[in-house]
């Protein structure tokens, strides 16, 4: 006997002033099926949620239709509320009167009858709703962590400080990231190197860690709790068991002018190197497409000084799969490239550079020692212009977002030209200055007071030469809008504060590994605001820049919150999964095969089903058996989005939740 | 290759040198162009205030009579061309916009034969076919192509050029022999009538221009808009007084120098006309002596042929009459 | 070709045929009703249909968009016609094209079937299939003689609760000069 209990809230008078919510629960009353029929207030609230509960057991419900807000709001919370009053927790339906009636309609006569239409709907469906169990899945206790910046390597560290294990992914030969390219960092100026550095460490050290150098991930399979990831583990030539980091082979190495990428090109590096002095892990790899042995088949310099006998020619690409509970992905960013700037010279100008370059120059470790340098004539320059919001805030030429840290490292950048270069000038140009961390303001103000920082209001509309040879100079064309004048600044350097983009490859990796990206190609959080971590693919999370422009003490943060989500996810040993999933009735499928195309998280597979003949009466040698093939769903894959069961031919595929039956019941209830 | 040829208000007047450089080395690449009949005004600026539609409208007018005779307008002008190419613009993007212009022009307009500039015309002849007839290069000239605001902007229907650092006339002006300079203001606004109406407006805006060619190395500067040239020409001598040292930088069309470079003689390309004359500089680079050449009658074609009686040495081109198509 | 798959729902097809209307009032009760059918089955004239009667559409919502997209309109508190009726699914890949004959069956005067924009499904690819389905779907109703103006498609974000409101007065607008459905509505009831 199916029993029925139908509650009606007022939400305050959000409900109440449009819909007539006595006449409703009344009108409830006269329903098939419908046993017990009341309103209250605040059905959402302790005292209604017990009214829930005292009713369940007192009328002997077995099913509840609940009439207020949106079942986005709440129907979690009545779940739980009948899951406690000893209900299955999906007996319930909602009926949304609030954002879908009362908020959208003023005739109170034609609201009401709306709502007890929508009511209508509620009932009939949950008339026919079963008890659904939820079915739990095993957990595979590692976790991945894609991207060895300071966001991966801050996310490894919290995860493995728990107990689990690690991988930590990284496509460069050493860990580190951005970071490890900065110079100083605000609003503290502490050495980016001196503070990254033992993270490096740490992470290396970790009993938990395991850091996968030189690699990339191939292939995502699986589902959360198991994930199955292949990562392509590059040839570097060198054996990194039998190296001992001595770094004799760069030295000898004959083919020493390779622009490095490190430096921003700004420096050069041999073709067996590691990027920088404190890698980790420090085993050099080698540039196959710059290694003079593999070009000519001559050399093996490297080879022969090793006194480990390292250097491997031989070296393969080797794949290697392993399984994982959950993903963190922390790939990072890459920055806007200004030669596609026309207005800036189209990247011609050698003495035009981006931040990230000016930190390469003003880095003691760098190519000119941490003395800032032109590039062009290797003086120094006096006057140096800085540029902000190129290629941010920038519909025409690159994006509309903001860049986040761009204000603040420009401002870093000028109070260091103006305290490292005698009587240099450090002119800025701006939209806006924002500045919105701990001690941001007052870095920024120190710049200006202390360290005389010029800052003009205006876009710099040209960067252009004047002269010729010896007497060439950059003329940086502006406004100054708050004189209301065009602004004309002979500049011996100018650093263009460009865009902080997502990785070039980030789209197709995002679509490689399952999870979703927005129109600037950075991946998705599950909610901007209440769920930054989580991806909408469940166990994948992101931390870093790769989910949107941000410093470093947001990334760290981050970056923790993702291994917090993750270790909550690692601790269970199985995980109960929504039983909202595709059911195959196997006596009506025929094994057609429509459905498992259609599946985009490959839920559906044949699967062997031995029946017994008609007609025969045992099983075994000496019964009739046939064997036939049916369609299976995997109640772990499936998400529930009962595309496959409109293909279904027989009709043998149905959606538990929202079945075909639950939902025709609902249109015919409305006649 | 025909063009219906639009020389628009300017060309029989400011833009004199212009048209007649023009129709005399158009033929000589093979290009005919018969001056399209019963033109009317493109509107320019003046209709672009009055009324969008009417501004766009004038213009389509032009085409549509080109259009009926199958024929590509070429414009000389830099305004009538942006004006017409904003029109064959909007008719080819919104169909309410092609209907009110045919409703005004009274007749059809598809825009099927697109407008041309006259550079794209003779960058559509080919260069090769500009490079084998040229007999006089002009070695040892440093150019600097100014093309000003309209040759490479709007970029939504001026798209032949980069906007930032367009190359065509630069292009043109190296297969002429003479060396283009790379220089900063190729497309600065020479303040289009300001220097007429508001000189203390304008005159700063063509006094930068003249200054960074200056600076650049140039000898001269090109040009491909009447305006433009106008503007450097007319203003030069007095900006050069203002700051107290002369300019000396003539301006020339860029089909003045084609003229020069294919060998016409300089009273057919209206060099006499400009306001800062520029014998003087082509006389020192000596480019302004024309190369005779000798007709060689009846001989066979492997006979080389004598040399010339100018100074200058012929380009060995023995079935070339002066100035004959290729 | 008349599609009414528009995806920005902004043109509206001319029918194929006309629609001829019969009156049908449908009284709007809060118990499920009979249907009172009237015996005047002469042809229609504008006066027979009762005079506050309201094309009554049915809108097979998806729960990430336009489910979503429609409680934005609630919280906006943008207003719609009170005939109109939302059934929440999962994903508008859900929308088996029975369930939109069945509505016409049983009487209802328009349905709506909306869902994510193409490639932001929040299931990767169900409203693909939507696509494709409805569009087989709508030809199919064509050849019936089902008016197309009374069916239709539409992408409806999360974010675009304006939309949810414009879609729906206009699908109402466009429906109600067209009279009550007769084509596909069976009178003697579907057993349920």
């Amino acid at each position: 006997m199916k029993k029925v209990g139908v509650f009606v809230c007022h939400c305050g008078t959000n409900i109440s002033q449009t819909v007539h919510c006595e006449k409703l629960a009344e009108a409830a009353k006269t329903l098939p099926g419908v046993a017990f029929s009341t309103e209250y207030k605040y059905m959402c609230s302790d005292p209604g949620q017990t009214m829930i509960k005292e009713a369940i057991a007192e009328h002997g419900l077995d099913r509840v239709v609940v009439a207020a807000c949106s079942p986005r709001m709440h129907e979690t919370t009545f779940r739980k509320c009948i899951d406690s009053g000893g209900l299955n927790p999906y007996m319930l339906e909602i009926a949304n009167i609030r954002e879908q009636c009362s908020w959208v309609h003023s005739d109170k006569d034609k609201a009401t009858a709306k709502a007890g239409d929508l009511v209508n709907m509620a009932v009939a469906k949950v008339l026919k709703n079963e008890q659904l169990p939820s079915s739990f899945i095993p957990v595979h206790k590692r976790a991945l962590v894609i991207g060895g910046g300071i966001a991966g390597i801050q996310a490894a560290l919290d995860i493995a400080d728990t107990g689990y294990h690690v991988d930590l992914v990284e496509r460069e030969p050493s860990i580190g990231g951005k970071m490890a390219q900065i110079d100083k960092t605000f609003p503290t100026m502490d050495c980016s190197a001196c503070i990254l550095t033992p993270k490096m460490v740490d992470a290396s050290q970790h009993p938990n860690i395991t850091i996968i150098p030189y690699s990339e991930v191939e292939k995502v399979d699986g589902y959360v709790g198991n994930f199955d990831v292949t990562i392509r583990r590059k040839a570097s030539y060198v054996d990194s068991v039998k190296c001992t980091g001595c770094g004799l082979c760069s030295e000898k190495c004959p083919s020493k002018k390779i622009p490095s990428e490190f430096e921003c090109n700004l420096g050069t590096r041999p073709a067996i190197y590691s990027p920088f002095p404190q890698a980790i892990p420090n085993k050099p790899v080698i540039d196959r497409e710059n290694c003079r042995y593999f070009k000519t088949g001559k050399c093996k310099i490297c080879a022969r000084v090793c006194t480990a006998d390292a250097v491997n020619f031989e070296d393969q690409d080797e794949m290697v799969q392993i399984r994982y509970g959950a993903i963190v992905v922390a790939t990072g960013y890459t920055l806007y490239d200004h030669s596609q700037y026309g207005e800036y010279g189209y990247g011609h100008y050698k003495d035009v550079i981006s931040g990230l370059e000016f930190e390469r120059l003003v880095n003691a470790s760098g190519p000119t020692m941490g003395k800032i340098k032109r590039p062009s004539d290797n003086t120094e320059p006096k006057n140096v212009v800085f540029i902000k919001c190129v290629g941010s805030r920038d519909k025409a030429r690159g994006h509309d977002y903001c860049s986040r840290a761009c204000c603040m490292y420009t401002a870093k950048h000028a109070t260091m030209v103006r305290d490292k270069i005698k009587d240099s000038q450090a002119i800025i140009f701006y939209m806006d200055i924002r500045t919105p961390g701990k001690n941001y303001e007052e870095f920024y103000l120190r710049g200006v007071e202390e360290y005389g920082v010029t800052y003009v209001r205006g876009r710099v509309s040209r960067i252009y030469e004047e002269g010729e040879g010896e007497n060439r100079k950059l003329i940086v064309q502006g406004e100054d809008t708050l004189l209301g004048k065009q602004v004309f600044v002979d500049a011996d350097m100018v650093v263009l504060a460009t865009a902080m983009e997502p990785q070039p490859d980030a789209a197709g990796f995002a679509r490689k590994i399952g999870i979703s990206y927005d129109q600037n190609n950075f991946f998705s959080e599950a909610h901007p605001k209440l769920r930054p971590v989580e991806t909408l693919s469940a166990g994948i999370y992101l931390a870093g820049a790769c989910q949107g422009p941000k410093d470093i003490p947001d990334t760290v943060a981050q970056a923790g919150a993702a291994a917090a989500k993750v270790v909550a996810l690692l601790s269970k040993d199985e995980m109960e999964t929504e039983p909202i999933v595709a059911k195959v009735d196997t006596d009506r499928c025929s094994g057609c095969g429509f459905c498992i195309p259609i599946c985009p998280y490959k839920a559906i597979s044949f699967t062997d089903l031995t029946e017994r003949v008609h007609g025969s009466v045992a099983w075994g040698p000496t019964g009739k058996e046939v064997k036939r093939q049916v369609a299976n769903v995997n109640n772990g894959l499936c998400q529930g989005c009962g595309a496959c069961t409109v293909n279904c031919r027989a009709g043998a595929l149905d959606l538990l939740g929202f079945t075909n039956e639950q939902i025709l019941a609902e249109v015919d209830s409305l006649w | 290759m025909k063009y219906a040829y639009y020389p628009g208000c300017s060309l029989s007047g400011t833009g004199l040198e212009y048209n007649i450089s023009t129709q005399a080395v158009a033929p000589l690449l093979g290009i005919e162009l018969c001056e399209l009949p019963d033109w009317s005004c493109c509107g320019a600026s003046s209709a672009h205030l009055q009324d969008h539609t009417l501004a766009l409208a004038l213009p389509a007018r032009n085409a549509a009579l080109g259009e009926e005779q199958g024929l590509s307008l070429a414009i000389p002008c830099a305004a009538c061309l942006s004006r017409s190419k904003a029109a064959e613009h909007a008719v080819k993007t919104s169909e309410d916009m092609r209907a009110q212009i045919e409703s005004l022009i009274d007749r059809p307009y598809q825009a099927t034969y697109p407008v041309k500039s006259i550079l794209e015309i003779f960058i559509d002849a080919g260069l090769d076919t500009l490079k084998e007839n040229i007999i006089k290069p002009l070695t040892g000239l440093k150019v600097a192509s100014y093309y000003g605001c309209l040759q490479a902007r709007p970029t939504d229907f001026m798209d032949v050029d980069d906007p930032e650092n367009p190359q065509t006339i630069d292009t043109i002006v190296a297969a002429l022999g003479a060396e283009p300079v790379s220089w900063s203001h190729k497309t600065e606004c020479c303040g289009n009538s300001h220097p007429i109406a508001y000189p203390e407006v304008g005159g700063p805006l063509v006094n930068r221009i003249l200054e960074q060619a200056e600076k650049s190395g140039a000898d001269c500067i090109v040009c491909a808009c009447p305006m433009c040239l106008g503007n450097l020409d007319m203003r030069q001598k007095a900006l050069g007084k203002k700051r107290g040292r002369p300019f000396n930088l003539p301006v020339f069309y860029f089909t003045q120098l084609m003229g020069l470079a294919l060998n016409l003689r300089p009273k057919k390309l209206g060099l006499k006309k400009h306001f800062i004359s520029p014998i003087p500089l082509l006389s020192k680079k000596d480019l302004l002596k024309r190369i005779k050449i000798k007709k060689v009658k009846n001989k066979p074609a492997d006979t080389p042929v004598p040399a010339s009686e100018s100074t200058e040495t012929p380009t060995p081109n023995p079935d070339n009459k002066k100035g004959g198509p290729a | 070709m008349v599609n009414s798959l528009d995806p920005t729902c902004n043109t509206t097809p001319e029918p194929m045929t006309p629609g001829s209307t019969t009156p049908n009032p449908t009284p709007l009760e809060i118990s499920a009703a009979e249907l009172t059918v009237p015996q005047n089955t002469s042809a229609a004239s504008a006066k027979d249909i009762a005079s506050d009667w309201e094309p009554k559409i049915l809108v097979f919502a998806c729960q990430y968009c336009t489910y979503a997209g429609a409680d934005l309109a609630g919280l906006s508190r943008l207003q719609y016609p009170t005939t109109t009726r939302v059934l929440r699914v999962p994903c508008s890949g859900r929308t088996n094209p029975q369930f939109v004959i069945r509505a016409f069956q049983k009487g209802f005067d328009g349905v709506l079937v909306a869902g994510c924009h193409p490639g932001d499904c929040h299931f990767t690819t169900g409203n693909y299939f939507t696509r494709r389905r409805y569009l087989l779907m709508t030809r199919l109703m064509e050849f019936i003689g089902l008016d197309p103006r009374r069916f239709r498609v539409c992408w409806i974000s999360g974010s675009e609760g304006p939309k949810f409101q414009q879609v729906v007065t206009e699908l109402t607008d466009t429906i109600r000069p067209l009279g009550p459905s007769q084509k596909l509505w069976d009178e003697g009831g579907i057993s349920s």
